[in-house]
């Protein structure tokens, strides 16, 4: 069986506690992952500085560099897995085999990691806001004819991380060419995507010591989030919440990203139909950047009615068909949970499903959830402004009046209107962190545009500087 | 003799401990008001109907919900009523905790533990660190015993695990942090001034604590007693590879209703692998089929753990415990069963906070 061990600030160590993923089609063991203890990650983290001053031996733009060479070996290397190698097909047939996600959202996914990683300078230009990035390696210079000094608050990312979608690591990538070394807790069921970009930059020659990998227990996790200096925490309400007002701690918990058409001649058109439908959808509909509300001011009914005909026509296929647009669930039980879950909150008043037929349904071994849309009349409904990990949406409609200030927390939200006073409250609104006005999937990121905090704010902090 | 004669033996004289703890503890001259009660529900008399081990399982499985609340001496032995009487408590984040009474358990369990320490790592007459769980447990006082009964003085840092326990369950990180650190700087302060303390009692996450602040082999530590959680092969090989190597390492497992079992010695063909063995016959672990408790499950096959407590202080017969391990075979220092990999019963892992011990 393929093992996954630790990597110890670069150096591989097998653990005597390892735990087995299978393939969620056969439900054979693919792969062995060495589990760090606790200890041991809290013994390796002592060391963070010594490894921070390795990298900091690179300047930023040989570590641009290096991120373009990474991207190449990424994308088509056969690249080390514990004594063997793993080629670039092999890594999609494996994420695809423990993460249900299909091989072609497996490439699409690859892609986008190859995306940021050749696009790094354009990455860092976009969080750093045009910073002159030698100003990071010699801590002070002169740009716009102001002096500029910024310092690093942190001698690591620590990023727990989710195994919903491989996509989702294009967001620790900067972080290596800021400078900041990596301590990495892999989801238990996609340990295969951070393995592999640290390889890639390993074999692009970046210090191995940048690199730490932690495939851990909650404890474990924990101990990261604890003693990093900067961490990235991904996961549900529960697990991000002692750390919610923890500064040091940036949390990825639910998107709930939202489209809000407020237009009363167009609603229903053909184009915002496509808009929608791949907001929700795209990527399987598991990331928190898909949509998972729509949320008008008229005509909801007609609309939920019109989307769930086309979410409709997204079925499940085999995991390896090239059409494939619905991940498999890797545990079934959750699948069948979330199904009765939706099943009980439709009894209480307010939301209608639209969607017809079996919501679970099994297909070449694997597990799925049909595409659900929900009719809400209720926006405090239970399902009004919630999301699941497969194509789930809910269409609510609110008057005009209250629809910025009843939306909630919302990772990105696209606005349909030519309502100026509705752009302004959405433009002051603290509620959204992304804003896309105009026809843009919530689901489309910008190089340049960081679209869940910015991460060079979380490392760097902008000090004073004179010199005499 | 040969293993299978040992065997042979250790279950010859189990047997025949068992007839005379069920004589004691059911007998009206000797027994605890809580046997002597509990044998008028039942049809038969113990006393004539439990020739052996294996006959216990006639008393069903005992609750532990039943040494929840008082009042506590219903469990003390007419034979020991005017002994002094110590209560111990386990568990007990919320609500009334667990209680069992001690005579002389404690330190008997820690004089037959003493016979397996190693006088290099564990010289007589050294002093020793407590760093554990002290207050209502029995470990701060067995600890102390220890430390007296080999000739050497037990310092002692309190550290209250009850606490820790609501600090994990409302996520309160930092504030348990602090409080870690409050515990180890006290025991850094007995390392420091007292030159003779050569050996440890602590829980593995102590022993990580204090492992980044101090260097034990360079403070004069020889020997760990490390116990009071679960621990598996991959934390005993990082304790003897990289926090404390050189220093002789001895893994146990106790609890407040069995005593101590003790750990086989260290093996390098064995992996690591923590492998225990009870203080037979003063109680008997065995492994059982969780849907079917009757069941023995074979050589190693996982099981969830029964335990029987046979001393003449306290009785407690073919207890469910809340943990699973693998079933492992008698040794000549052993010759009855020992359990391998002890840990939390698989569909309880979820749910239970672990402390900061």
């Amino acid at each position: 069986m393929i093992h996954i061990p630790i990597l110890r600030a670069g150096r591989t160590y097998r653990s005597l506690k390892t735990i087995s993923v299978s393939h969620i089609k056969t439900g054979e063991p693919l792969v062995e992952v060495s589990q760090a203890n606790r200890g041991l990650i809290a013994k390796d983290l002592l060391d963070l500085p010594l490894h921070r001053q390795t990298l900091a031996e690179h300047s930023v733009s040989d570590l641009i560099e290096k991120c373009i060479d990474a991207a190449k070996f990424f994308t088509s290397a056969d690249l080390p897995l514990d004594g063997g190698t793993q080629s670039a097909k092999d890594y999609i047939q494996q994420v695809s085999g423990t993460t249900g996600l299909p091989e072609a959202l497996c490439k699409q996914n690859m892609g986008k990691i190859q995306g940021v990683l050749e696009n790094i300078e354009q990455v860092l230009d976009g969080l750093t806001r045009g910073l002159d990035l030698q100003i990071l390696d010699s801590g002070w210079g002169i740009q716009n004819d102001r002096v500029l000094s910024y310092v690093c608050e942190t001698d690591s990312l620590g990023a727990v991380l989710p195994s919903n979608s491989p996509g989702v690591h294009s967001l620790w990538i900067p972080a290596l060419p800021l400078k900041v070394p990596l301590v990495l807790k892999p989801g238990r069921e996609e340990p295969w995507t951070p393995y592999r970009i640290a390889q890639a930059f390993i074999a692009a020659g970046v210090p191995v010591e940048a690199f730490s990998f932690y495939p851990t227990d909650y404890p474990g996790a924990n101990e990261i989030l604890f003693r990093c200096g900067r961490s990235m925490l991904f996961g549900g309400g529960s697990t991000v919440a002692p750390w919610v007002n923890d500064p040091r701690v940036e949390i990825h918990g639910p998107g709930r990203s939202k489209i809000i058409i407020h237009n009363e001649q167009t609603t229903n058109s053909e184009e915002y139909l496509n808009l929608i439908v791949e907001s929700v959808s795209k990527n399987g509909g598991r990331s928190c950047i898909n949509a998972s509300g729509v949320w008008v001011t008229k005509n909801g009914n007609e609309i939920a009615e019109a989307l769930a005909e086309r979410l409709a026509r997204i079925e499940p296929r085999p995991l390896d068909h090239p059409e494939a647009g619905i991940a498999a669930w890797a545990n079934p039980k959750s699948a069948h949970g979330i199904s009765s879950l939706i099943d009980r909150h439709l009894k209480q008043p307010g939301a209608i499903e639209l969607t017809n037929g079996d919501r679970v349904v099994e297909l070449d071994g694997c597990t799925f959830l049909r595409p659900t849309v929900i009719w809400c009349e209720d926006p405090e409904h239970p399902l009004a402004n919630t999301e699941f990990p497969f194509p789930f949406v809910s269409v609510v409609e609110v008057p005009s009046l209250h629809l910025v200030e009843s939306i909630g927390a919302t990772l990105v939200a696209t606005v349909i209107t030519e309502d100026d006073l509705i752009i302004e409250n959405l433009l002051n609104t603290p509620l959204i962190d992304r804003l896309n006005i105009g026809a843009i999937p919530t689901n489309q990121i910008s190089w340049d545009s960081p679209h869940e905090g910015n991460l060079f704010e979380h490392l760097y902090r902008q000090r004073a500087f004179q010199q005499g | 003799m040969n293993l299978t004669q040992k065997t042979e033996n250790a279950r010859t004289a189990l047997d025949a401990h068992v007839r005379e703890i069920v004589n004691w503890h059911f007998s009206p001259e000797t027994g605890c008001p809580f046997w002597l009660e509990y044998a008028e529900g039942l049809d038969f008399d113990p006393r004539k109907e439990i020739g052996g081990y294996a006959d216990l399982k006639c008393l069903g499985h005992f609750q532990d919900e039943w040494l929840r609340g008082g009042p506590v001496r219903r469990w003390v032995p007419k034979a020991y009523a005017d002994k002094p009487i110590y209560v111990f408590e386990t568990g007990g984040s919320t609500g009334v905790p667990k209680s069992r009474i001690s005579v002389r358990d404690f330190q008997i369990d820690y004089e037959l533990f003493s016979k397996t320490l190693s006088d290099e790592g564990f010289p007589p007459g050294s002093d020793w660190l407590m760093l554990g769980p002290t207050g209502p447990r029995r470990l701060r006082l067995a600890v102390e015993h220890l430390a007296q009964h080999r000739g050497g003085i037990c310092f002692l840092v309190d550290l209250d695990p009850r606490w820790v326990n609501q600090l994990v369950r409302y996520g309160k990180n930092e504030e348990m942090d602090a409080y870690k650190n409050h515990v180890i700087s006290q025991a850094l302060n007995v390392l420091k001034a007292h030159d003779n303390v050569q050996c440890l009692f602590t829980t593995p996450k102590l022993l990580e604590a204090l492992c980044e602040k101090i260097s034990l082999k360079k403070a004069g530590i020889k020997g760990i007693f490390c116990g009071g959680t679960e621990m598996d092969a991959q934390f005993h090989r990082f304790a003897r590879e990289e926090l404390v190597p050189g220093i002789d390492f001895v893994p146990t497992y106790g609890n407040t209703l069995m005593g101590l079992a003790t750990c086989k010695p260290f093996d390098p063909s064995d992996n690591y692998a923590i492998i225990y063995y009870p203080p037979q016959p003063r109680a008997v672990i065995e492994l059982v089929n969780p849907d079917n408790p009757d069941e023995q499950v074979k050589y190693g096959e996982t099981g969830r753990v029964m335990l029987t407590t046979l001393t003449k202080e306290f009785f407690v017969p073919c207890f469910l415990e809340r943990d699973e391990a693998e079933r492992a075979e008698p040794i000549p220092e052993y010759p009855w069963d020992g359990v391998e990999n002890l840990r939390l019963l698989t569909e309880l892992q979820e749910s239970v906070v672990v402390g900061v011990y």
